[in-house]
């Protein structure tokens, strides 16, 4: 509703500028006729035009404020992530300063076109150069954006530093027009090979089933579980063409290219449940959209990230199954030698047990990294 | 329907010394013309044109946005199928619009009809040349530019609908027709479209180098040209270096679709076929891209800042505050243009090492921007300012050219790009910044040179209500934008359903579509008043803005050869605005300083020594001609 009135109130100026320059233009047709030596370039809309800048300064500024006071509300709350902690901080602290700027030069802009609007006796000033503020003006951008690229390049390193060696691993792949998640598995959490051309309708992974460490790889495509408070590095591939993957949460994103893996690890600070929380919206989900146009489904490609506490996120790792306990047709893949490893996996139930046990090594490297 | 407007204007505005010399058949004179003013308003036209169709295909898609539960079974019968059963656009051809506004509007109406527009209608009238070096490669970059159109255009109408990958169109989504429909023919068209276009634009581009450097007139130094010669100067040199790179990138492309080359492609599963391609790499595609897409930005920009500047200076009547400063900024512009085309790209898995490399060269960039700003802003105190069309588009300008630009420094922090990479925020960034901006550089260049052009007035008020809407609409559609960016909105999205918070931004999309729409409608004040002006307008004097530069000193209705008799000479800069001394508040350029002892500073004193010089070069530029 707000915006309908912002909306009137800027038809209704520009209708009221273009009544009085209507006005004007007759006025201006009146005059004419009284001069006799042709065309002059200033006519009698000048004084009107110069008020417009004016007033669109005065009403512009109102505007640009009243705007962002009303939207604020709705932007992305405070970040998620801990880099994202920084780089929000660094985000408005930049625009802090190109708002400055750009009231400035604007008001500058606006305030001299009104100030010095055509009169007739007046001569305008012969001032074509003045060294000493060329350099002011080159010197003063040229020190901020120093300080600016500084900061920016001291978090972008961090931020693009190698992974903690205790990071928990998800693999996240991208293809028209969903995205399949896979975990380094319960025992040797490590992920397995992949190929391409092992595709199929099960196997939407490629995962190789001659490299034993496929064997315990648990897989989704419904969710992402990701633990708070500890190294997440996200492994990103895609399938098909480019994807991207955005939390816009956790300020992540990264895309997702065939051919060429990708990743970005973080720490995420905020459980769903604390976001739920904070936003007072009970069913509140953190998204994982795709960036990246990807064809007709790309605004749908989107996946429902979990951010557990960890203690939740192990029991969660835990109640997982195999890829292969749930695929045992694959097991005619495993080379003969891989055999009887991987026929663990495929075993009844009952072995799910016997993976529990074997898996808290696996698991305890995750506790660890707190 | 381009050829047939296009023509009957051209017929109509030469009507009036047709019968002058040069006893050119109707075919050589109107529509295979070498004549650089006739080339010039081809250019125009056809990019009025285009420019409208690129505005109603974005009118299109914010309908969607704007208001995504409407009913569009009303526009079935210009779109078909397009619409589908539930009456809504289609999601691919939402893309395929998406795709088609940013080239038609980048590359049709930007490049093209701004920088085709001015640097062959401004190049040979300001430094005093008959015509271009090469009339005849001119009248050829004219007819591959169209072929290139009809090509595009016809695009439109296939099946498969047009290309739809965005208009930077990234491999493997373009070369796979398996992977979206318009990745079919459209694609095949576009790519073939843009080679013709790049062949096109490297004809132009020649043309305006060795124009500049080798026709101008006796005494048009380099340090005399006005800003406009030499923003299409370094234009041309963006262009002719820069362009190649995508001519090769689409080369490569085409053979990753039609001959089975794996340079973009490696790896791939798609449709449940396992395609052979491996070692090629997409990333190749966006470094090469955008080697010309960077500068593209730059190709667009500164023949607009070009004509700001001539027009602020003359509308101040002043002269351009640090004349040397805005050559010295344009030239670091273009060198750096070339070596920051990566900042496009933080996240797309690049090294983080080239990352913080070219977030350095970015931000260096804003300095130079900067300072041209200043100059703009200090041109304008103490003037004596006379608001007309072309000026107040002009001034316009400088602000989108601000307001725009400022957010280019959060987009250029690589760290800050995470978040913001590819949301609303960017499009509101370059829509600002070179979309609107440039738009308002070449709407200032054609009230301010359409005098020149058709030897009309094109109507003032008109005018004035044409950028008052246009200006306040701009800033109504962009400015808001930002906050979508902000609240994290990717964009090339059909819908936000997905999108966590997109309700709250359902009322502000409405605003900004009908904001668009009515930013939109309030183009046809213009074309109508352009259109009009051309057959009915008041006759043209002289030099109607009392201005320096040369091009106001050929006849009002300039024939082939520009200038009747001798070429004028150049004796000073264009800038002698409000002279002390001087009698009246301008001294054209092809003024010597001995005419003028009231007003001349020591130093101009001393340069009449060299006006025999310049002078004793008549013969030796007449004979030029004849050789």
């Amino acid at each position: 509703m707000n915006y309908i009135i912002g909306l009137l109130s800027a038809v209704f100026l520009v209708l009221a500028i273009m009544i009085v320059n209507k006005s004007m233009a007759l006025s201006k047709g009146l005059q004419r006729n009284e001069e006799e030596d042709g065309y002059s370039p200033v006519d009698g809309a000048n004084k009107n035009n110069a008020l417009g800048m004016l007033l669109f300064l005065v009403l512009g500024s109102i505007g640009a404020a009243w705007s962002f006071k009303v939207s604020q509300p709705d932007f992305l709350p405070e970040a998620a992530s801990e880099h994202g902690l920084k780089t929000d901080e660094m985000f408005w602290t930049s625009m802090a300063v190109i708002t400055f700027a750009f009231f400035v030069t604007n008001a500058l802009l606006f305030y001299f076109a009104f100030r010095y609007q055509w009169k007739k006796d007046r001569v305008a000033t012969f001032y074509p150069v003045n060294h000493k503020l060329e350099i002011i003006w080159t010197i003063v951008p040229a020190i901020v954006m120093a300080v600016l690229v500084f900061t920016g390049w001291r978090t972008w390193s961090e931020i693009t530093s190698q992974a903690p060696s205790n990071a928990v691993v998800v693999e996240l792949t991208g293809k028209q027009f969903n995205w399949l998640v896979r975990y380094p598995g319960n025992d040797d959490n490590k992920l397995g090979e992949y190929d391409w051309r092992l595709i199929d309708d099960n196997n939407q992974w490629g995962m190789k089933f001659d490299d034993e460490n496929s064997f315990d790889d648990f897989t989704s495509t419904s969710e992402i579980h990701i633990p708070k408070g500890v190294p997440v590095l996200l492994r990103i591939r895609a399938r098909d063409v480019l994807h991207s993957v955005y939390l816009s949460y956790q300020r992540v994103k990264m895309d997702a290219v065939p051919g060429m893996p990708t990743k970005f690890w973080f720490k995420a600070t905020k459980t769903t449940e604390e976001m739920r929380a904070e936003l007072q919206k009970p069913d509140f989900n953190y998204k994982l959209n795709c960036t990246e146009v990807c064809g007709r489904g790309h605004f749908g490609m989107a996946l429902t990230l979990v951010v557990d506490e960890p203690e939740d996120y192990k029991k969660w790792c835990l109640e997982q199954k195999p890829f292969l306990t749930t695929n045992p047709d694959y097991l005619a893949k495993v080379p003969e030698k891989l055999k009887a490893k991987a026929s663990k996996y495929i075993v009844a139930p009952e072995a799910s047990s016997d993976s529990t046990t074997a898996s808290i090594g696996g698991t305890s490297t995750i506790v660890t990294i707190k | 329907m381009e050829t047939a407007e296009l023509h009957v204007h051209d017929v109509h505005s030469h009507d009036e010394h047709e019968h002058e010399h040069h006893e050119l058949g109707f075919i050589r004179k109107y529509i295979f013309s070498e004549d650089h003013k006739t080339i010039a308003k081809q250019y125009l036209i056809s990019g009025i044109i285009w420019a409208f169709f690129g505005g109603a295909l974005s009118i299109l898609f914010r309908l969607q946005l704007g208001f995504p539960g409407a009913k569009l079974e009303w526009l079935r019968p210009i779109l078909g199928g397009w619409i589908n059963e539930s009456g809504k656009l289609d999601p691919e051809f939402y893309l395929a619009l998406v795709t088609m506004h940013g080239t038609i509007m980048v590359f049709f109406v930007l490049t093209a009809g701004l920088s085709g527009t001015f640097s062959n209608f401004l190049i040979p009238l300001q430094v005093g040349a008959r015509d271009m070096a090469s009339g005849f490669i001119n009248m050829l970059s004219y007819w591959f530019f169209f072929v290139s159109s009809v090509l595009m255009f016809s695009s439109l109408f296939i099946e498969t609908g047009p290309a739809s990958g965005g208009w930077v169109i990234y491999p493997p989504l373009s070369a796979l027709p398996q992977a979206m429909p318009g990745s079919g023919l459209g694609m095949t068209l576009w790519l073939l479209s843009m080679t013709f276009f790049i062949i096109s634009s490297l004809m132009g581009g020649i043309n305006y180098i060795c124009t500049i450097i080798n026709l101008r007139t006796r005494g048009m130094t380099f340090t005399k040209l006005p800003l406009t010669i030499w923003a299409f100067f370094l234009t041309a040199v963006l262009g002719l270096l820069s362009f190649p790179v995508l001519l090769s990138a689409a080369l490569l492309l085409i053979f990753d679709r039609s001959f089975g080359t794996s340079f973009y492609l490696s790896e791939i599963y798609i449709n449940g076929e396992a395609l052979p391609n491996v070692g090629g790499s997409a990333i190749l595609y966006q470094h090469l891209f955008w080697f010309l897409g960077h500068p593209e930005v730059y190709i667009v920009l500164l023949p607009a800042l070009g004509i700001t500047s001539e027009v602020i200076a003359t509308n101040s009547r002043k002269p351009i505050f640090g004349y040397r400063a805005m050559i010295g900024s344009m030239m670091g512009i273009t060198a750096l243009a070339f070596i920051v085309w990566a900042h496009h790209m933080f996240v797309t898995g690049m090294n983080p090492f080239l990352g913080s490399v070219f977030m350095f060269l970015t931000l260096i960039i804003a300095v130079p921007s900067a300072v041209k700003a200043f100059n703009y802003i200090t041109t304008l105190w103490k003037g004596n300012i006379i608001f007309t069309p072309a000026m107040l588009f002009s001034i316009g300008l400088v602000s989108m050219f601000i307001s725009g630009g400022l957010t280019g420094i959060i987009l250029g922090n690589s760290a800050l790009d995470i978040n913001l990479h590819d949301t609303y925020f960017v499009v509101a960034h370059f829509h600002l910044v070179m979309g609107a901006a440039s738009f308002f550089g070449l709407m200032a260049g054609v009230y301010h040179w359409f005098p020149k052009m058709f030897g009309k007035m094109m109507n003032r008020t008109a005018g004035y209500v044409h950028f008052w809407c246009t200006f306040v609409g701009v800033y109504l559609v962009f400015f808001p934008m930002h906050y979508i960016g902000i609240a994290g909105f990717p964009r090339r999205y059909y819908a936000w359903t997905q999108v966590n918070g997109f309700e709250a931004f359902a009322d502000m999309n409405m605003f900004i579509s009908i904001a668009a729409i009515l930013t939109f409608t309030s183009q046809m004040v213009f074309a109508v008043n352009f259109f009009y002006s051309i057959f009915k307008g008041k006759a043209a004097p002289q030099n109607p803005w009392n201005s320096n530069t040369l091009e106001w000193t050929a006849p009002v209705n300039a024939g082939h050869g520009n200038w009747v008799g001798e070429i004028p000479a150049v004796y000073r800069w264009a800038y002698d605005y409000s002279k002390p001394g001087s009698a009246t508040d301008f001294i054209p350029q092809n003024v010597p300083y001995s005419a003028t002892p009231e007003s001349n500073l020591p130093e101009e004193n001393e340069e009449i020594a060299t006006e025999k010089e310049i002078d004793g070069l008549l013969e030796a530029q007449n004979e030029s001609y004849n050789r």
